[in-house]
């Protein structure tokens, strides 16, 4: 694990509880203290204006909205994984996260199929989120 | 505000890689070339707006070199969308009476940089290591998690999404797009490729992030592009032949990307160019289907697929209806990229959104050679900056 190769999110102050969480192995979205919407990236701002938002956990659940799989990476240390799939995934909480789908063949990934996040601690101060085929 | 505003010079460098030239020789001879083409000198120009992503405040540097007149310049940056911007700056500030003569430049020189996107980044650095720099780089370009950092990956998405929301449309469409886009190439001597590929060859192809192949992804290259633009009340003190050859900018139109749900993890290039598309028709008064040609922004096939449809040139959800009727074909229904798009004739970042003028700019006039589209009248242009960015450009020819 001390030697991950791989691109490091630069985690800043308003994503740092995002990464917390995931590193807790329970994704927290902000959600509006005002409307009540969830929302990924982190913000300042939900779209109905409102600065108030708490850090909720997500059950973890959705739907891949849309994929690309991926046969030339952009490093060396991508590439030894490739072909892997990046997918676009609507939660079931409503907003749209986007990571790797792991634990399936590439060919069997499809639009609206479900899945599940799961994590994994890739450096002793990392952890990333990727998702999984449900069931 | 003043009246109309018209392009009277206009040029452009072949795009490919040219390791001997300096980037900003490459730019000041193409500025040089499209002052000379409007009989004109530096000392006629008003206003400069130059853009180049990588080489950001250059727009002194060329004037240093063909002519510091002590003018405004405006070095503009916003990623693909640079070179559009520059044009526009000094459309506004002809637009609001404030100069009467513009000069743009868009210029960029990338060589051969791999992977747009994260490799961009990584170039010269550890290729093991990557640091990423400033607050949102700590989203997007982890690689896979929070999207793709790679372009070919990010508009594989995109055509993935339509493919999915609209019958007709698979590998075998976009792989089509690419087919014409290479075939229309052959024809123009400014393209960084002149290749022509089947269909078979194209879909037989390295594949890069499905169902981008690798001649369905724009090479990086090199490249600059210039026009010179004027008010409609200069232009009437200007000589006959330089009025007759004017060409119209009926419609400058930029957005940037409004709120929608895909939008936020991942950017959403439809939204923005549906939005500019339709102001740019209002404002210019023309109908899509009006249309006698289009350079849009192909930096993928599959982005053109379905700008096809953000841009109005087929019915609603008939993208992969279009490209098999052979619709943006040369001879087809409203030719797109006759130059050979961005993944034949190239895209150095900074210079596309000038070059695309300058192209439509030339069949308008009646002046683009073997790759003439006969008798056309009213062009397109249309470019993508990631963010996301979009402008439109609406060109007409005068006489």
């Amino acid at each position: 694990m001390a030697d991950y190769e791989k691109l490091r999110p630069e985690i800043t102050p308003l994503h740092e509880p995002f990464w917390d969480s995931v590193k807790r192995h329970q994704v927290e979205l902000q959600r509006c203290d005002s409307c009540g919407a969830f929302r990924f990236i982190p913000t300042e701002l939900c779209r109905c204006g409102s600065a108030a938002s708490t850090w909720t956990p997500i059950a973890g659940t959705g739907e891949v909205y849309t994929y690309t799989v991926v046969h030339r990476a952009p490093t060396p240390a991508y590439q030894a994984e490739a072909p892997y799939v990046i997918a676009h995934v609507t939660v079931d909480e409503g907003p749209r996260m986007i990571s790797v789908v792991v634990g399936c063949d590439p060919t069997d990934v499809h639009i609206g199929m479900p899945v599940t996040l799961v994590y994994e601690d890739v450096a002793p101060d990392l952890t990333l989120y990727k998702f999984t085929p449900a069931g | 505000m003043s009246d109309d505003v018209f392009i009277i010079g206009l040029a452009q460098h072949k795009f490919g890689r040219f390791p001997e030239k300096d980037s900003l020789d490459m730019a000041s001879e193409i500025a040089m070339a499209a002052l000379a083409d409007a009989g004109m000198t530096m000392a006629d120009i008003d206003v400069m707006g130059c853009g180049s992503l990588l080489e950001a405040g250059s727009g002194q540097r060329i004037l240093h070199q063909i002519g510091a007149t002590g003018i405004p310049v405006y070095n503009v940056t916003n990623a693909c969308a640079t070179g559009a911007n520059a044009v526009r700056v000094a459309y506004m500030e002809i637009k609001a009476g404030i100069s009467q003569v513009g000069l743009a430049v868009g210029f960029e020189k990338m060589g051969k940089s791999g992977l747009l996107g994260l490799a961009a980044k990584v170039a010269g650095a550890d290729k093991k290591v990557w640091a990423p720099a400033g607050r949102t780089g700590s989203v997007m370009p982890t690689e896979g998690v929070l999207g793709s950092g790679m372009m070919p990956a990010v508009f594989a998405e995109i055509a993935m999404e339509y493919a999915n929301n609209n019958d007709g449309v698979g590998f075998e469409q976009f792989a089509k797009v690419a087919e014409k886009s290479h075939a229309h190439s052959v024809l123009n001597p400014y393209s960084q490729y002149r290749k022509a590929f089947s269909l078979e060859e194209v879909m037989n192809a390295e594949v890069i992030a499905w169902p981008n192949t690798l001649p369905m992804c724009g090479p990086t290259g090199d490249g600059a592009a210039a026009v010179v633009i004027v008010s409609g009340e200069k232009l009437k003190t200007l000589p006959d032949d330089v009025r007759k050859r004017a060409v119209k900018i009926s419609a400058s139109v930029m957005t940037s990307d409004p709120w929608t749900a895909g939008g936020q993890a991942g950017p959403d290039v439809n939204t923005c160019t549906r939005m500019a598309a339709d102001k740019a028709y209002e404002m210019a008064g023309v109908d899509p289907q009006d249309l006698d040609l289009v350079e849009l922004h192909d930096c993928f096939a599959t982005a053109e697929l379905v700008h096809y449809d953000n841009l109005r040139l087929c019915e609603p959800g008939m993208a992969g209806k279009f490209i098999d009727e052979r619709g943006p074909w040369r001879d087809g229904k409203i030719p797109v990229n006759v130059s050979g798009g961005l993944v034949s004739k190239g895209h150095p970042l900074g210079c596309t959104g000038v070059a695309n003028l300058v192209e439509v700019g030339m069949h308008l006039r009646g002046e683009a050679g073997d790759r003439q589209i006969p008798d056309a009248k009213v062009g397109l242009t249309h470019v993508i900056g990631l963010g996301s960015t979009c402008a439109i450009h609406i060109l007409e020819k005068v006489s």
